[in-house]
């Protein structure tokens, strides 16, 4: 296998983008990343989006996106794995380059959510239609069953949910391409509108427009070109049922918890190793989750570890120093790249006020539905 | 949704019939050609009870488009007896009432209608005993 490095990186702001099309959004990410990668020849394309079809009614996206961005004749391929859309189109495109069928990939993301009158069933769309959806299963309902029981079993608190808001409020406020760029207070998290007891609405994810790229390339090529180089390490990828129910124990993300010991394994990197974490923060009890299946702390005591500031920017694991998916946004297909995006600038040391010091190693975690499918990067600084 | 759609469901939906894998002995619901456990092809039918208990629950503020007029509601995930799991509202009871352990029937409900005149889906939802 060749080594894969990073070349280029750019991403749309994330928010409402009322005056700008799908394409519009993908054609402006991509852009930015091919004139950060100073290289306009593009081997092949991948671009991660979950519902292109029930969120503006377009399908057959690889080829109209290859098209919008002047790249005649591309191969081009679509990649949906619901929200981990956007890490699963890196994951094919890491594996192009390391078997040695191309030289310059473009991965990337988009999603285009504001056009839709009901994101919510579309959404749902994410979870098994026919046996939770159908009955009336929401994503922050499905969430809340997960948080529940969390709460049932380890004494988590909703203090301790709100804590992650918190966090990525503050993180996000510091985030020139945030939807939110604001910091909330325990008390607002808490008080805000209820969605799904326990999560409330400063605890989901917001609607979001955007797009994220990253022009990969073997690792000599980026040698050459960059006096920062980052490589990717370690990529895994896991899948788990569709349905919640179906699940052995609903208090955790098996898909997670494989995806980050086949990404360590192949990294030979162990939880100590990383020194900055993006995760899928989708509610507030997802990231409570993942940082015990990515092995950050033990089962069940995340949440008095985040209480403790443990993943805050200068602790012992800062985690979503972008501001997560709840104050960065989540424009679905779009995040499980932008995540490796932060990672990228965290280990170039070009995060701004935002910046991990010594930050070496890093990963990124993207995830489907309730945990259905998971994505785990590992990326490092190269000597 | 569709017609046959809903049609095709009623074996689940309308009736509770799930299946038993004869090579280990492991209960489905809702029919599947592949047993999970064991990669068994060969099933009994299984009738499920009608009755389980809350595992986990929420109280749904916010709800698609064809649940608007509903919210608040409640959605659970109820285990039967046979290690079986389904995730389905909880009606005619207050929020309050409802809690992780506790026992319900499992009822015959409208699920879901296809515009103003079009077919309706039935199908289970749970009270508490």
């Amino acid at each position: 296998m060749r080594e894969v490095g990073i070349i280029g990186a750019g991403l749309t702001r994330f928010k409402e983008h009322w005056d700008s099309s799908l394409r519009d959004l993908f054609v402006e990410a991509a852009l930015k990343a091919i004139d950060d990668a100073e290289t306009p020849e593009i081997d092949s394309m991948y671009v991660g989006c979950m519902s292109s079809g029930l969120f503006v009614g377009q399908e057959h996206i690889g080829p109209l996106l290859a098209d919008y961005l002047g790249l005649k004749n591309v191969p081009t391929v679509r990649v949906e794995s619901a929200c981990a859309s956007g890490a699963l189109a890196l994951r094919l495109g890491f594996m192009e380059i390391a078997s040695g069928m191309s030289d310059i990939v473009l991965v990337s993301g988009v999603e285009k959510m504001t056009d839709c009158d009901d994101p919510t069933s579309a959404l749902a769309a994410a979870a098994d239609i026919e046996n939770e959806a159908f009955f009336g299963a929401t994503f922050p309902a499905l969430y809340a069953l997960i948080a529940r029981a969390h709460m049932d079993r380890y004494g988590t608190t909703r203090e301790q949910l709100a804590a992650v808001s918190v966090k990525n409020h503050k993180n996000g406020a510091k985030n020139p391409d945030a939807q939110f760029q604001r910091e909330v207070s325990l008390e607002t998290v808490l008080n805000s509108f209820m969605v799904a007891d326990p999560l409330t609405l400063l605890q989901c994810s917001p609607i979001t427009d955007g797009a994220a790229a990253i022009i990969l390339v073997p690792l000599d090529m980026v040698k050459k070109m960059k006096d920062r180089v980052v490589k990717i390490t370690g990529s895994g990828v896991a899948s788990d049922t569709i349905a919640l129910h179906s699940r052995k124990d609903i208090t955790s993300l098996e898909a997670v918890r494989l995806a980050g010991e086949r990404a360590y394994k192949m990294a030979g990197r162990k939880p100590e190793d990383i020194d900055v974490c993006e995760v899928h923060d989708c509610f507030s009890i997802a990231e409570l989750i993942v940082v015990e299946e990515l092995g950050f702390v033990e089962k069940g005591n995340s949440g008095r570890f985040i209480e403790e500031g443990n993943t805050e920017i200068g602790g012992r694991i800062p985690v979503n120093t972008s501001g997560g998916l709840k104050a960065k946004g989540h424009p679905v297909g779009a995040s499980g790249i932008a995540q490796v995006i932060e990672i990228y600038k965290q280990l170039i040391g070009n995060a701004e006020e935002r910046q991990v010091k010594n930050a070496r190693i890093g990963m990124a975690q993207n995830m489907g539905g309730t945990g259905a499918s998971s994505v785990v990067h590992i990326m490092e600084v190269a000597e | 949704m569709s017609t046959q759609k809903i049609w095709r469901e009623r074996i689940g939906r309308y009736r509770l019939i799930g299946q038993k894998c004869k090579g280990c002995g492991k209960v489905l619901f809702p029919k599947r050609l592949i047993c999970p456990e064991c990669g068994g092809r060969d099933f009994d039918e299984e009738q499920m009870p009608d009755v389980g208990k809350i595992v986990t629950y929420t109280t749904v503020y916010v709800g698609p488009k064809f649940l608007e007029l509903d919210t608040p509601y409640i959605i659970a995930v109820i285990e039967f007896n046979n290690g079986v799991r389904v995730t389905t509202q909880v009606v005619d009871v207050d929020p309050k009432e409802v809690s992780t352990g506790k026992e319900v029937k499992l009822v015959y409900r409208k699920l879901q209608a296809e515009g103003k005149t079009g077919v309706i889906a039935y199908g289970y939802k749970a009270q508490l005993v």
